[in-house]
Formats: C-alpha cells, sequence, structure tokens
C-alpha cells in the first residue's frame, strides 16, 4: 500500500512537470494545465485513499469550501490584477506550510516522524526550514499584495540601520531554530514563527513599486521551497518534486526580470529602488526643451499610409484600459493593410508575462505579439513606433547615459523607427523618476492625453 | 595456391573472431550480472532515506531548470499560475493531519490547511485556464 501511494506520487509529479513543459507554446499550453489538474488528483486521492485518513466528512468540506473560494475570485478577478491575485494565493501556500509543519510537530506519529518530543533532528531542522520559509513567504506576500492593491503606498519603506536589523534578526532565527531542534520545545517553535513573520514583513517593505514583477516571482520562488522544506519533513517525494519545480521556475523568473532592469538580485532585495527616483522626478520636471506634440487625427493619417507599425505597450495602457482601443486602431490599420505588430519588452506590466495576458484579453493574436529580442531590429525599417503607457522601457539613455540610474537595462529600440508616436498624460517621469530622451528627438510625436482617450480617437479619425 | 591458403587463413581468423565474441559475450552477461547484484548492494547499504530524498530534489531542480528556460516567455503568467497550483500540492501534508477520526490540535491545523490550500489549488488552476484561454492565433494571414 505504501509503495502503491509511492507511484501514485511519482505519476502526479510527472503530470506536474508535464504541466509545466505543455508551457513552451501557447498551443499546447490548455493539455499542460489539464496534466497538472490531473496530477493534483491523483496526490489527493491517493492521500485520502490512506488508511489513517478517515474523516471524509471533515476533509471534503474544506475542500469544498476551500475550492469555492479560489473558483469565485478567479473567475471574478480583472487582468489587470493578476499581480496582487498571485501574491494572495502565494502567501496562501505560505500559511498552510506553516499550518502543515505545526500538525506534524504536534502529532508527528502521523507522519512516522516520532513521537511528540522525541522527533528526529533531521526532521527538526527539515520542519523548521519549511515553517520559517512558509512564514516569510505569508507575510511577504501579504506585503505584496497591499503595494500591489494600492492598500499600502508602493515606495519604499526604509529606515536607518535596516539592513543590520535583517542581519541580527537572520542570526535570531538560526539562534531559534537551534534551540527548537534541541529541547524541542513549543515556544521555540512558535518563536521560529513569529520571527519569519516579522522578516517576511521587513524583507517586502524596503522593494519599491517598480521592482514588484522582481517580488512577485520571488515570492512564488518561497512558496515552492516552502513546499519542499514540508515534503523532506513529511518524506514526501510528490511534495519535494513539485517544490523544487515551482522553486526554480520563480528563481528563474526573478533572474529575467532582474536582466529586465539590468539589476542584480542581491540590488533588489535590499531594496529602495525607486526612493530616490522621486527627487530626480522633480528636477526632471525642470526640463523645458520643446518637444513636437500632434494631434490623433495627424497620427491617424499618417499611420493610416505606413508601411509597418510597431505597438510598445506598458503598464500605463492597461491602467488606463485602452487595450481594446488600441487594437480596434490595430484592426483598423490592418484592414488598411498596414502591418501591426507589438513588442513588448520583458518587465512591461507588473508580473513576468502580464502583458501578453493583457493584449491576449483584448483579442490580440499571439503570433502578432513580439518579445524584445525577437523584433528589436526591426524598429529600424519600420515607419511608425507607436508607444502607448510606457516609458522608461524606450529610453535611449539607458545605453548612452552612465550616470542614468536605468543605465545597462535592455530597451526597445524606438527611436530607430521613421515616426514615434508617444502617448503620455503629461511631461511626467516614468517608475524610475528619469527625463526620457526620446522626447526631444525630432522624430518623436509627443500625443498628450489619456491612453484610452487618444487611441478612440485615432480609431475615430480613421473612419 | 596463394588464393587458397589467403583463404583458409581468412576462415581460421573468423571462426577464432567468432570465439572471442562469444567469450566476450559471456564476459558481458557475467559484468552485469556482477554490476547488477553490486548496484543492488550500494543501494541497501548506503541508500539512506534522507539522501534518497535529496536525490529527488537535486534531480527535480534541474528538471525544473530546464523545463521552466522552454516556457515561451509569452507565458510567464500563466506560467506563476500553474506554479501557484501545483505548490498547493502541500494539502497531502494537510489531509493526513485532518484525516485521524480522533479530535486534535493537529487535525484543526490540518483542516485550516485543507482549506487554503484548496482555494489555491481551485484558484491557480482557473485563473490559468482563464488566461490560457485567451491566446488566441490570427485567424487568417494577412
Amino acid at each position: 500500500m505504501a509503495n502503491l501511494a509511492g507511484y501514485a506520487y511519482l505519476v502526479a509529479a510527472i503530470c506536474f512537470i508535464m504541466a509545466l513543459r505543455g508551457l513552451s507554446s501557447p498551443e499546447t499550453a490548455r493539455k499542460g494545465n489539464l496534466y497538472g489538474i490531473i496530477g493534483m488528483l491523483i496526490a489527493v486521492i491517493t492521500t485520502i485513499a490512506m488508511p489513517s485518513v478517515l474523516s471524509y466528512g471533515l476533509i471534503i468540506s474544506g475542500i469544498l469550501i476551500g475550492g469555492a473560494i479560489g473558483t469565485v475570485i478567479a473567475l471574478k478577478i480583472q487582468m489587470t490584477a493578476l499581480p496582487q491575485l498571485v501574491a494572495a494565493f502565494h502567501s496562501l501556500v505560505g500559511l498552510a506550510a506553516v499550518f502543515v509543519a505545526a500538525a506534524a510537530y504536534y502529532t508527528p506519529e502521523a507522519y512516522g516522524i516520532g513521537s511528540p518530543g522525541k522527533i528526529g533532528v533531521g526532521s527538526l531542522i527539515e520542519m523548521s526550514l519549511g515553517t520559517a520559509i512558509g512564514a516569510v513567504t505569508f507575510t511577504g506576500s501579504l506585503i505584496a499584495f497591499g503595494k500591489l492593491q494600492a492598500i499600502f503606498r508602493s515606495a519604499p519603506v526604509m529606515f536607518k540601520g535596516q539592513h543590520a536589523l535583517n542581519a541580527l534578526l537572520g542570526l535570531l532565527l538560526i539562534a531559534f531554530v537551534v534551540w527548537f531542534c534541541t529541547t524541542q520545545e513549543p515556544v521555540a517553535f512558535w518563536a521560529i514563527v513569529v520571527l519569519s513573520l516579522v522578516i517576511g514583513v521587513l524583507l517586502i517593505i524596503p522593494i519599491g513599486g517598480a521592482d514588484m514583477p522582481v517580488v512577485v516571482s520571488m515570492l512564488n520562488s518561497y512558496s515552492g521551497w516552502a513546499a519542499c522544506g514540508i515534503g523532506f519533513t513529511l518524506a514526501n517525494t510528490a511534495l519535494i518534486v513539485t517544490g523544487a519545480l515551482v522553486g526554480s521556475s520563480g528563481a528563474i523568473l526573478s533572474y529575467i526580470m532582474c536582466k529586465g532592469m539590468n539589476r542584480s538580485i542581491i540590488n533588489v532585495i535590499l531594496g529602495g529602488f525607486g526612493a530616490e527616483g522621486g527627487a530626480a522626478a522633480a528636477a526632471g520636471g525642470d526640463d523645458d526643451r520643446p518637444v513636437t506634440s500632434g494631434s490623433p487625427e495627424d497620427a491617424a493619417y499618417f499611420m493610416k499610409n505606413a508601411e509597418s507599425v510597431i505597438i510598445v505597450p506598458g503598464y500605463g495602457m492597461a491602467v488606463a484600459q485602452a487595450q481594446h482601443a488600441l487594437r480596434e486602431m490595430a484592426d483598423q490599420l490592418k484592414e488598411a493593410g498596414v502591418t501591426v505588430r507589438y513588442a513588448i519588452h520583458p518587465v512591461a506590466g507588473r508580473m513576468p508575462g502580464h502583458m501578453n495576458v493583457l493584449l491576449a484579453e483584448a483579442n490580440v493574436p499571439y503570433d502578432d505579439v513580439m518579445e524584445l529580442e525577437e523584433i528589436n531590429r526591426d524598429f529600424s525599417s519600420t515607419d511608425v513606433a507607436f508607444v502607448i503607457g510606457a516609458n522608461d522601457i524606450t529610453n535611449p539613455a539607458a545605453k548612452t547615459d552612465e550616470t542614468s540610474p536605468i543605465y545597462g537595462m535592455p530597451i526597445l529600440d524606438v527611436e530607430e523607427a521613421g515616426t514615434v508616436y508617444f502617448i503620455k498624460r503629461s511631461m511626467a517621469t516614468g517608475y524610475a523618476g528619469v527625463q526620457n530622451e526620446l522626447f526631444f528627438k525630432d522624430n518623436t510625436v509627443m500625443l498628450f492625453g489619456d491612453a484610452k482617450d487618444v487611441c478612440e480617437k485615432i480609431v475615430g479619425a480613421m473612419d | 595456391m596463394d588464393k587458397q591458403q589467403l583463404l583458409d587463413k581468412i576462415s581460421e581468423l573468423s571462426s577464432k573472431a567468432e570465439g572471442l565474441a562469444a567469450q566476450a559475450d559471456a564476459l558481458a552477461v557475467q559484468a552485469a550480472q556482477m554490476t547488477g547484484t553490486g548496484a543492488g548492494e550500494v543501494v541497501a547499504t548506503t541508500g539512506s532515506p534522507f539522501l534518497f530524498l535529496f536525490t529527488a530534489f537535486v534531480l527535480a531542480c534541474f528538471v525544473g531548470y530546464y523545463v521552466v528556460w522552454s516556457v515561451t516567455p509569452a507565458l510567464h503568467s500563466p506560467l506563476m499560475g500553474v506554479t501557484n497550483a501545483i505548490s498547493s500540492v502541500i494539502i497531502v501534508g494537510a489531509l493526513i493531519a485532518a484525516g485521524p477520526m480522533d479530535m486534535n490540535i493537529s487535525k484543526i491545523f490540518g483542516f485550516l490547511a485543507v482549506m487554503l490550500a484548496s482555494v489555491n489549488i481551485f484558484g491557480g488552476f482557473v485563473v490559468t485556464n482563464r488566461m490560457l484561454a485567451m491566446f488566441k492565433k490570427k485567424e487568417r494571414k494577412g
């Protein structure tokens, strides 16, 4: 029986690998998701079928309550709010990990790791790791959720001696783990929990709004490692394998996001980016060099007669809910025989791949949507680059100005295009608080106004 | 004459080679048997449960690394949705805690964890499905 369960868990783990593998192309992705669901079903049914699991009523009511809540939220959520949803979900995994560890601590015999007060040291270490990572994930994700949902200000919270305090608390946590492993006292267990909860808050508060894509991926990774820690405690391969998959996935996404901003992960974790941006933004506002501004009607006429247009969307587009109007504009252009493509920067949006989802929601076919590496060379042979709701990711200063905070960040080379239309509310600076040199170029035409408004006006002018 | 001698030699050599091949075959079988039992003994004597779990962990990290790099960047958001859902396989531990008939503190923790993980499992898979359903190919070229 125990062996049979082991084989079933192995099958579940393989299903999860297939689920991730399916995401290599949009065509296979839905089948991949199905694999994931099958894997989860196998894992859950196998566990419920174990001889020690008997309280079916309680378990099924728990699954139904949780499942109903999860389903309703997932069906209602707006795609712009996806990052905070994911953050909230991560926090639940973290909390669940803490609860499972607590259950294992109070009833170790149920998991075959000893009896109360006589748990093996190995199991205790694994348990404390799972608990600590779970608790950090829980509060860290809550803070990230609050920042993304604008419950708290998304600006970094910094104070004197912050890094020293964090380092001190980290050492204290190690001390607590040693205390717990040697005495097995409940006080020690809960001390680890409480301290980890505090560390979770402190780790995320100094990270600013612009770095949220990294934070969300990082917490994704943490939730995986938490599952892994619990998996070691329970000697459960399905948990260990899945936790490792999720952990490495989150780590890779964090890396990709960091590279997209030319920042090191350490730099992001230490935080504070965007704090100095406030001052720079004020300075940037003083810039009174002349810019060329145009009307939506001119833009409509010009683009309709162009051969190719590349649209560069940013998070501002989603905030203005302009994606549908934008797609209508693109459809009109295509009807007029213009080649229209979209260029996505890795950190456009607030989580990895967010912009792709937002465009897909507006019925933009995915084969029109290109990644930075795929399309960057094509700007020079393009008539019009149409920048909507993006700013820093188009700033040529990232290539030329070594003193700029965004120097070295990969950018979309929109300035190479024949003409750049840049939709913007005002001359304010972007997230990084840096003035965009692009505005003052001869081939840049500013279209001032709300992104959705401007798109609708262009559509209107094309008829 | 020379030809005949040559042919004889060739046939002699080939029969010798055949013999050698047969010997090699036999040796290979023996070697396979030896390594087979040898490997079995190694697992039996040095394969501590932790080492076994750790092996699974490290291999899974490698699998994760290669599989995730093959995910197209356009689908990174659904990737987070799926990983979020599957990390809730932690429900396995929660079910074991909530399982026994008699009431104790672990059962309460288990029940809470089952509920939290279920929110995630259903929520994660449903939201991922919603995202993936939106990704559509161009209807016609041009």
